[in-house]
């Protein structure tokens, strides 16, 4: 079984005549329901929704407090290459982009971590472009090596890999994976995508499954949003997490709704995804899967974030760089601009004011 | 003669357990301790951080409560040896709380994986006290293999649904000859004095506390309520019955002499 097969359960849903029979006794409906289904949920990411966003905020809210805690994860993510054989529209890191390429030594990827783990942060996300060539496994397991001596959760986000290789990961001290689809849209993905192994849909469906099989703790799922109908992408992530949970009881799956951001090349967002619109995705989704985490990234800026805190994020970055060695060597040159450039420190003095406990760790390597 | 409830050598004066995943801030806890007089204290070892001791749970612990370090994010019974070790060896103790959980969904507890975790741990010289679903042959199973006291669950961790499994409970009072501790599922102290009232050993609560508005308040408020439930435990209370006692009973000229038969 692969998720493939539920998406294309939906291929020919049609989306809009679902949402044209909303009503909003229907949306008070899927708010009251203890557990939804996946018509209740779509029922909640409507444009009839919309009305009852404050109501979707308070259970959503009321959940997250329930299930985790006035609690906020904080991590940080370090970028050790940006060498790349994809050609993503959207991605500073395109092969056909001029920048300046580079992988961090053993020795800087120390400086790196040194930096960060005097922040107090335990968990940390090694990201590198998708090059097979340039960062193998054998580098990554050569990273995870080093990032063990300072850090007590070590996720990773990098190419797609098979089952074996996310085991060996696994057994080498990885306990998390992030691995974002992009877009459900197979030929909006076909568009995105020209050239490069990452023109395999299929392949890179199926990695978060191979990763719960490698021996993961956690896998992270989500979709660029703005690359295709959020609605569409919104309900296929949450399909697609449930799908994950429920196959995978013993993961901890969660999602992140990254939002396009500033990058280098001329590719401008085919949606606009508002703050509205990611409210309501992330209040729908907690309603939907009230014990899964939920990432929010520095793609959002400060005061969004400020306020997003109490309706059902989990998991924060602080302290960010999106450049390969950006914090020991003064590289700028990053995947994406950050919107929200605080410090951990800041990050967890706004937690406090918030009346949040910011959790700097989560858990031990055993 | 005070009413103590003995666990691994100590005893107790107070019934209550706190557990700390969920305060809005570690300073909270001493508040609650304050307040409730809580003795025994669960921290979940992944999150102790002994080298940062602003952000390190174990700062904000009483030096005079027990500190029950528990498993909490083990999948199965290996997984649950090895955290218990790490906080051994971290300096935490010999009590020990197991949680093994394979299901994110439910977060139910894994009671074969429990079983032998507490079987390895006991054997290991730990106060092993494994969190379950309740079970009775389970629970005869933890305890053969050297549990100090059995915690079932009340109802899903973080639900605040109160006693839904009581009737389970009850029969695990009834034959265990251990402490039982009710664990998970707890949201008002009413339900806390209930528990104790069917005759439980104690309860612990975290997410009924730790996300109240008010933490402090509702601590001190569990705390009266496991007290005045054990208080009446101990007092005997009187027989429930269905119907209210007749004013005419249906036998009672089984009493009167000579006005049995019909005339």
């Amino acid at each position: 079984m692969s998720f493939l097969k539920i998406i294309e359960e939906y291929q020919d849903f049609n989306i809009d005549a679902f949402f044209d029979r909303v009503t909003e006794a229907g949306v008070r409906r899927a708010i009251g329901q203890d557990r939804l289904s996946a018509m209740d949920y779509l029922t909640l990411l409507s444009p009839r929704a919309e009305s009852c966003l404050e109501e979707m905020a308070q259970k959503a809210h009321r959940l997250t407090v329930q299930h985790f805690g006035r609690t906020m994860l904080l991590f940080t993510p370090i970028y050790t290459a940006n060498y790349c054989v994809n050609r993503c529209l959207y991605c500073s890191f395109n092969a056909g982009n001029k920048l300046h390429r580079t992988k961090l030594t053993p020795k800087e990827v120390s400086a790196e971590a040194e930096i960060i783990a005097a922040t107090g942060l335990k968990h940390i996300l090694l990201l590198t472009g998708e090059s097979r060539q340039h960062t193998p496994v054998s580098y990554i397991k050569d990273c995870v090596r080093l990032l063990k001596r300072r850090f007590t959760s070590i996720s990773i986000e990098i190419y797609p890999l098979n089952r074996e290789e996310y085991s060996e990961l696994s057994e080498a001290g990885v306990d998390g994976l992030t691995l974002y689809q992009e877009t459900y849209d197979r030929d909006a993905y076909a568009c995105l995508h020209p050239s490069g192994p990452k023109r395999d849909y299929i392949y890179r469906l199926d990695a978060p499954e191979r990763g719960c099989r490698g021996g993961m703790r956690s896998v992270n799922i989500g979709a660029l949003l703005g690359l295709s109908r959020w609605r569409r992408e919104a309900f296929l992530t949450g399909l697609h997490a449930d799908y994950l949970q429920s196959s995978y009881p013993d993961v901890e799956i969660s999602i992140s709704p990254p939002r396009m951001r500033p990058h280098l090349g001329g590719f401008q967002p085919a949606v606009n995804v508002t703050d509205t619109n990611l409210v309501q995705y992330v209040t729908a989704f907690r309603l939907f899967m009230p014990r899964s985490g939920i990432t929010l990234s520095t793609r959002e800026p400060a005061g969004l974030r400020n306020n997003m805190t109490k309706l059902g994020v989990t998991k924060m970055s602080g302290g960010t760089s999106t450049a390969v060695g950006g914090r020991s060597n003064g590289s700028e040159a990053g995947q994406f601009s950050i919107a929200d450039e605080r410090s951990v420190e800041e990050m967890a003095n706004m937690l406090y004011r918030q009346g949040y406990q910011p959790v700097f760790k989560d858990w031990q390597a055993v | 003669m005070p009413d103590t409830l003995k666990i691994g050598g100590r005893e107790l004066t107070s019934r209550l357990f706190l557990g700390t995943g969920k305060f809005a801030g570690n300073k909270l806890i001493s508040g609650v301790v304050n307040a409730s007089g809580v003795q025994v204290i669960t921290v979940a070892v992944r999150r102790v951080d002994t080298s940062f001791a602003e952000e390190n749970i174990l700062t904000y612990i009483p030096e005079d409560c027990i500190l029950m370090p528990n498993t909490s994010g083990a999948r199965n019974a290996k997984e649950a040896v090895r955290i218990a070790r790490l906080a051994r060896a971290a300096g935490c103790g010999n009590w020990i709380k197991i949680e093994v959980i394979s299901d994110n969904r439910y977060l139910l507890p894994d009671n074969h994986e429990t079983i032998k975790a507490t079987e390895m741990l006991s054997a290991e010289g730990f106060i092993v006290l494994p969190y379950m679903s309740p079970d009775l042959m389970d629970a005869r199973r933890l305890a053969d293999a050297g549990a100090a006291a059995v915690m079932p669950l009340g109802a899903p961790i973080g639900t605040n649904r109160g006693l839904r499994t009581g009737e389970l409970i009850r029969i695990l009072i009834e034959e265990i000859p251990l402490p039982i501790i009710v664990d998970a599922g707890i949201g008002r102290p009413s339900e806390a004095a209930e528990a104790m009232e069917m005759g439980a050993a104690a309860v612990l609560v975290n997410t009924a506390i730790a996300t109240a508005d008010d933490p402090v308040a509702m601590g001190r408020a569990f705390g009266m309520a496991v007290a005045a439930g054990r208080m009446a435990y101990l007092s005997g209370p009187g027989a429930v019955q269905q119907c209210a006692s007749a004013s005419s009973p249906l036998t009672g000229f089984l009493s009167q002499e000579g006005c049995n038969e019909l005339s």
